[in-house]
C-alpha cells in the first residue's frame, strides 16, 4: 500500500550552545558544536534526527530558538525538537523554523490540554510525545519529568495510553536506567507497549547500535533511538561521530 | 542566479544550504527586482494554499512570476505547497493558484475515504518514488526515497505531464514537469543524496 522504513535516530541533547551526552541522565559530557555533528550526520544519510534541550524545561527559559532556527537550516534531514515546549505559540513558532516535529513531554503531564490542543491544530504527525521512565526503590517504573530530575505518579503504560487516546502521532519510550550506558535496549519492557498500543513507537535508551538495531527489526520495532552509540566509540568512549544501522 | 522566493512560509535556509553544499549560487528574496534578474526560480513552503497565494499577492509577485515563467520560460521548481500553488486552483481553499500547469489540488483524506483506506493524514515520512526519467537523474539506487508531509495532492490536467509517482493506498503524482515549470510534493531540501538529485537537475537543467 505505501513503503514503509524502520527508522534509526540519532537523538543528540542541547545545553546552550553546545551538545552534550549523558549517562542516566546525568554526567553530560561536552561532545561539541551542533552544527558540525549535524554536517557529520548529513553526510551520513540519517533517517531523521532528534534534539533536545535539556536545559529548556528544568531553567524555565525556553529552547534555544536561533539556535534551533540555524540547525533546522544545515539539516537535510527531517528533524523533531523537544525541550521546554508548553505553548501553542512556541510549537508554531518552532514548526516554522523548518522542525518537522515537536516533542512535548513535562509540559504534557501537567498540561494534558495542550497535547489534545496542539494535535487539533497542528496535526497528529507533527506532535510526538516522550516517556521518560525510572524504577523506584519499589521497583515500580514510574514517568520522570524536567530531564529526568522529577518524579511523577504516572504509571508509564497507564500514561502512554492516554497520550495514544489524546491524538499523538508517535512516542518516543525512553528507559532513565539504560540511558546512555550502552548496555541494550529495554526490550522487555517494551514490549509491553508494543501490545498495547497502535501509534508509532519508538524504543530508547542504551543502545549498543547495530545489535540492538537488528534485534528491534526481527522484533517489529520501527522506530530506534540512539545516542552514546552514535557518539562515543571505544572502550574509553571517546567522542566520534557514527552511524552504523 | 536561482533565487529562492520567500513568501514568508518556512524556514527556506536549508534549500539554500543545499544548494550550496552542491557548489550552486542561491539566494533567498522576495524582493521584485531580485526576481526579475533571477535565470531561475524556487517556490517553496509549507502551510496552507489560501495563504500562500495572498502572501504571493501582498509581496505583488503573482503576475511577475506568471510573465516569467509563461513569457520569458524562466525555469521554475515548487516545492511542497510552492508546487500546489503552480497549479489552477485547490480543495484546501478559494484563492486561484499561479495556474502556470493546468490541474487541481485534492484532498488526501477525502480520496481515502472514498477508497476506504485508513491512513493516517498528513501521508508523513520516507517514500518510494518512480521517475518516469529515472537515467537522467542518476540516483545512486532505485527505487529513489523521498520525505513527504502533505495532505493534499496534485491531480493535472494532462497526464502527459506527470513527472513522478509515489503510493499512499493509491498511485498519485508526486511531481511534474512541463517545459519550465517542475514541482515536486516531496521535500527534497530534507532527502539527503536523493533530494540533492533532483536540486542538481534543475539547476542543469536548459
Amino acid at each position: 500500500m505505501y513503503s514503509f522504513y524502520p527508522r534509526v535516530i540519532p537523538v543528540l541533547l542541547l545545553k546552550q550552545e553546545g551538545l552534550y551526552k549523558g549517562k542516566n541522565f546525568k554526567e553530560h559530557r561536552y561532545l561539541g558544536d551542533p552544527i558540525n555533528a549535524l554536517k557529520i550526520f548529513n553526510e551520513k544519510e540519517v533517517d531523521e534526527l532528534v534534539f533536545f534541550d535539556i536545559e529548556a524545561s528544568k531553567s524555565k527559559t525556553g529552547p534555544n530558538l536561533d539556535m534551533l532556527n540555524e540547525i533546522a537550516g544545515e539539516c537535510f534531514m527531517p528533524l523533531a525538537f523537544g525541550g521546554g515546549i508548553n505553548s501553542i505559540e512556541l510549537i508554531r513558532e518552532i514548526l516554522s523554523l523548518g522542525v518537522e516535529k515537536v516533542i512535548l513531554n513535562s509540559a504534557a503531564v501537567h498540561n494534558k490540554g495542550l497535547v489534545s490542543e496542539a494535535v487539533r491544530y497542528f496535526g497528529s504527525s507533527t506532535i510526538t510525545c516522550a516517556i521518560d521512565y525510572k524504577t523506584d526503590f519499589l521497583g515500580r517504573k514510574r514517568v520522570y519529568t524536567h530531564s529526568g530530575t522529577k518524579k511523577t505518579n504516572l504509571e508509564p503504560l497507564a500514561w502512554s495510553k492516554e497520550l495514544q487516546t489524546m491524538g499523538v502521532g508517535e512516542l518516543i519510550i525512553n528507559s532513565i536506567d539504560a540511558e546512555g550506558t550502552k548496555k541494550g535496549y529495554d526490550f522487555t519492557y517494551f514490549k509491553v507497549f508494543q501490545q498495547n498500543l497502535n501509534i508509532p513507537l519508538v524504543i530508547s535508551g542504551g543502545s549498543q547500535g547495530k545489535v540492538d538495531f537488528d534485534r528491534c527489526l526481527k522484533q517489529g520495532i520501527n522506530g530506534m533511538a540512539g545516542g552514546a552509540c552514535f557518539v562515543f566509540q571505544g572502550k574509553h568512549d571517546a567522542v566520534l561521530i557514527t552511524y552504523e544501522k | 542566479m536561482i533565487t529562492i522566493i520567500d513568501c514568508g512560509l518556512g524556514n527556506l535556509s536549508s534549500i539554500k544550504n543545499m544548494f550550496s553544499y552542491l557548489g550552486i549560487a542561491s539566494i533567498v528574496s522576495s524582493d521584485k527586482k531580485e526576481i526579475q534578474k533571477a535565470s531561475k526560480l524556487v517556490l517553496p513552503g509549507v502551510g496552507s494554499f489560501d495563504t500562500g497565494m495572498k502572501n504571493l499577492k501582498e509581496l505583488d509577485l503573482i503576475s511577475l512570476i506568471q510573465e516569467k515563467v509563461l513569457m520569458e520560460k524562466t525555469p521554475i521548481l515548487g516545492i511542497c505547497l510552492g508546487a500546489q500553488l503552480l497549479l489552477d486552483r485547490s480543495d484546501e481553499g478559494i484563492e486561484k493558484g499561479l495556474a502556470l500547469i493546468g490541474g487541481n489540488v485534492i484532498s488526501f483524506s477525502e480520496t481515502l475515504k472514498k477508497e476506504k483506506f485508513n491512513l493516517p493524514i498528513p501521508n508523513m515520512g520516507w517514500r518510494d518514488v518512480e521517475f518516469k526519467d529515472e537515467e537522467d537523474l542518476k540516483f545512486k539506487s532505485i527505487p529513489s526515497k523521498f520525505y513527504f508531509v502533505h495532505s493534499f495532492y496534485f491531480e493535472l490536467e494532462d497526464k502527459n505531464y506527470l513527472w513522478n509517482t509515489s503510493n499512499y493506498g493509491f498511485k498519485f503524482c508526486s511531481g511534474f514537469k512541463k517545459d519550465n515549470v517542475f514541482g515536486v510534493q516531496f521535500h527534497p531540501e530534507k532527502s539527503h543524496q536523493y533530494g540533492m538529485q533532483i536540486l542538481k537537475y534543475f539547476a542543469n537543467y536548459v
